[in-house]
């Protein structure tokens, strides 16, 4: 039982990667009509903002916890303004394979500079060690993730859903010009939004340094599965990518317990799944 | 909106005409490589991935349908030539129609999945379920997981022709490239091809006319990833191996940049975007990770700038479609 739980865990912990990860695609993609191929090297920018601090400048992780994601984000603004923006009107297909060429050129500059094998992040001392729950012993960090990201996941979803600042974003998605008739800058509220995923992205690198160690390549393989999530999921709802991604997490966890050989595979084969039942996706609409 | 194949002109009576007498040229030029001294494993690379490309193209430029998972195909078709090849001791050509049919059966399941959606969705499922396949072949015994399957031999296809023999290989290479370039020039211009790229331009006008557009994506789909196949099949014979970087999603990517670069929608840009492609690996393999830099500088360039790609750009200049 032992082992069954500490998969679950880390399933729980690769699920508040999917949720984080798809967030900031759902509200992107909301927003910019682009599906983000660069949000997995993003993410592994945030992993490394988070290691240049600590080792170049001697701040620890909690000071990474907020420059990482801030310093990324504006990263993102800069690509939004200066090559995003060119694609308005063009079909959405072009907006991938931008954010495909953008992934190649970070993930190749980190690996030119870092090459393939993962740098270590010490778990900050804070939160060190582990509890014993009864039934399982629970490493504090580990716990620590998945609840910061649950926390950060219903805090996305109020901002976007519960105040003001949300309701022009949701109203600019629905219809930009009048939005923009209402004297609401669309424009900035645009690259604003591209920020709030890169920055979403860039917080989960953050919180996997110190599990999955600093790798170029880190966020290269999970994009994909983040993909699929998102197809599983449909983007039509913030509550529905959150829920959909810890939900895949735990499922890809149990499957690590009870058949491993599948385990790389199981969250595609839900899609496939998903897909044959419900084109749409679970929460989406159609297009 | 601008879609993303604003290549295509509509088929005309001189478009054809141009056409061939630019595939005359092609195929002219390329039957003189040997004797111009031109490293002929280097071209005989290049017309796998031109082929490739071409069957590529065919899905996103004919039928708007942007696969960034069509390595699993270029893959599949490998692994079942080489295992057939090399386990099984069957001559060339059973090993060539094996590893088609292989990659066939997989383009009508994945097809038949991926159709359900369209446009950005398709292109994130068609990547996920390469993927899926990638994981397969990383674990099944057969494929020999990281080592690949190496040393496959050549053989005497059809009892004639030793392809072992660097020239007769380059001719073999070039014939099955020029004839399946042909079967997809031919496609383009049949009454399929046009109610396909009709469908491509408006779907629900289509259907009312009474077309099935899945059915038509379907078939678009499954032409694709076998003629995908055929290209992995011959390859094996080039590379004399099988391995996992065939069925990686960076040579999914790799395929989308030639296609990208040379320009979608025309027909002969995959063939001037695979030669590209293929050539900068052969020249920059010493810069190591800066050719994955330099491909997606490409990309992004294209992209904003250059979205008919080169052979889009000379047919606009010249207002000839090519």
């Amino acid at each position: 039982m032992q082992a069954l739980y500490a998969q679950l865990l880390v399933g729980l912990i690769n699920g508040s990667f999917y949720a984080l990860l798809s967030l900031g695609l759902a509200v992107i993609f909301g927003m910019l009509n682009i599906i983000n191929f660069a949000h997995g090297a993003l993410y592994m920018m945030g992993a490394f903002c988070a290691y240049f601090l600590l080792n170049g400048l001697g701040l620890n992780y909690w000071y990474a916890l907020v420059i990482a994601p801030v310093a990324v984000g504006i990263f993102g603004m800069v690509l939004e303004r200066t090559l995003l923006r060119w694609l308005a009107g063009l079909d959405h297909l072009y907006g991938l394979l931008l954010t495909f060429g953008i992934a190649l050129i970070i993930q190749g500059v980190f690996q030119n500079y870092f090459g393939s094998s993962g740098l270590p992040y010490a778990i900050p001392s804070q939160l060190q060690g582990g509890m014993n729950l009864g039934f399982m012993f629970l490493p504090v960090y580990r716990g620590w993730v998945v609840v910061f990201s649950l926390v950060v996941c219903i805090a996305t979803w109020y901002l976007i859903e519960r105040t003001r600042l949300g309701a022009y974003l949701r109203a600019a998605t629905e219809n930009p010009n009048l939005v923009r008739a209402f004297g609401i800058n669309v424009p900035r509220m645009i690259t604003l939004t591209y920020g709030l995923g890169i920055g979403l992205a860039a917080l989960a690198g953050v919180l996997s340094a110190p599990i999955n160690q600093v790798r170029p390549l880190m966020g290269a393989d999970l994009i994909i599965v983040v993909f699929a999530v998102v197809v599983i999921g449909g983007m039509g709802s913030i509550m529905g990518s959150v829920i959909t991604g810890f939900a895949l997490g735990v499922v890809e966890g149990l499957t690590k317990y009870f058949y491993p050989e599948a385990s790389n595979t199981v969250v595609f084969v839900l899609m496939v799944l998903v897909l044959l039942v419900k084109p749409t996706g679970l929460t989406g609409r159609a297009t | 909106m601008s879609v993303i194949t604003d290549n295509s002109t509509p088929a005309s009576g001189r478009g054809i005409r141009d056409e061939m007498v630019a595939f005359v040229i092609m195929a002219a030029l390329l039957a003189t490589v040997p004797f111009t001294g031109i490293y002929p494993f280097f071209v005989m690379q290049a017309l796998c991935f031109a082929l490739f490309a071409c069957a590529f193209n065919l899905l996103i430029g004919y039928g708007g349908l942007l696969s960034f998972g069509h390595a699993m195909f270029l893959g599949t078709a490998g692994y079942f030539t080489a295992h057939a090849l090399k386990v099984w001791g069957v001559s060339p050509e059973i090993g060539i129609v094996v590893g088609t049919a292989g990659a066939c059966a997989l383009s009508i399941v994945t097809g038949w999945i991926s159709i359900r959606r369209q446009g950005i969705y398709f292109a994130m499922i068609t990547l996920a379920l390469s993927q899926l396949v990638f994981f397969v072949y990383l674990q099944t015994p057969f494929t020999h997981g990281e080592d690949g399957i190496q040393g496959i031999p050549q053989g005497m296809l059809f009892g004639l022709f030793d392809l072992s023999k660097p020239t007769i290989l380059y001719y073999v290479i070039l014939v099955a490239f020029l004839l399946a370039f042909l079967l997809i020039f031919r496609t383009i211009n049949s009454p399929f091809g046009e109610v396909l790229k009709a469908i491509r331009e408006n779907e629900p006008r289509a259907v009312s006319l009474g077309y099935k557009a899945d059915q038509y994506k379907l078939m678009a789909f499954i032409l694709s990833g076998t003629l995908s196949g055929f290209a992995g099949s011959l390859k094996v014979f080039v590379a004399q191996n099988a391995s996992l970087t065939d069925v990686h999603w960076t040579m999914s990517g790799e395929i989308v940049l030639m296609a990208l670069i040379g320009g979608l929608g025309t027909v002969f840009g995959p063939v001037v975007g695979a030669f590209i492609i293929v050539a900068m690996q052969q020249y920059l393999a010493g810069f190591g990770q800066w050719v994955t830099v330099i491909q997606g500088v490409i990309f992004v360039v294209c992209v904003l700038t250059f979205r008919r790609g080169i052979v889009g750009e000379i047919a606009a200049l010249f207002k000839r479609s090519l």
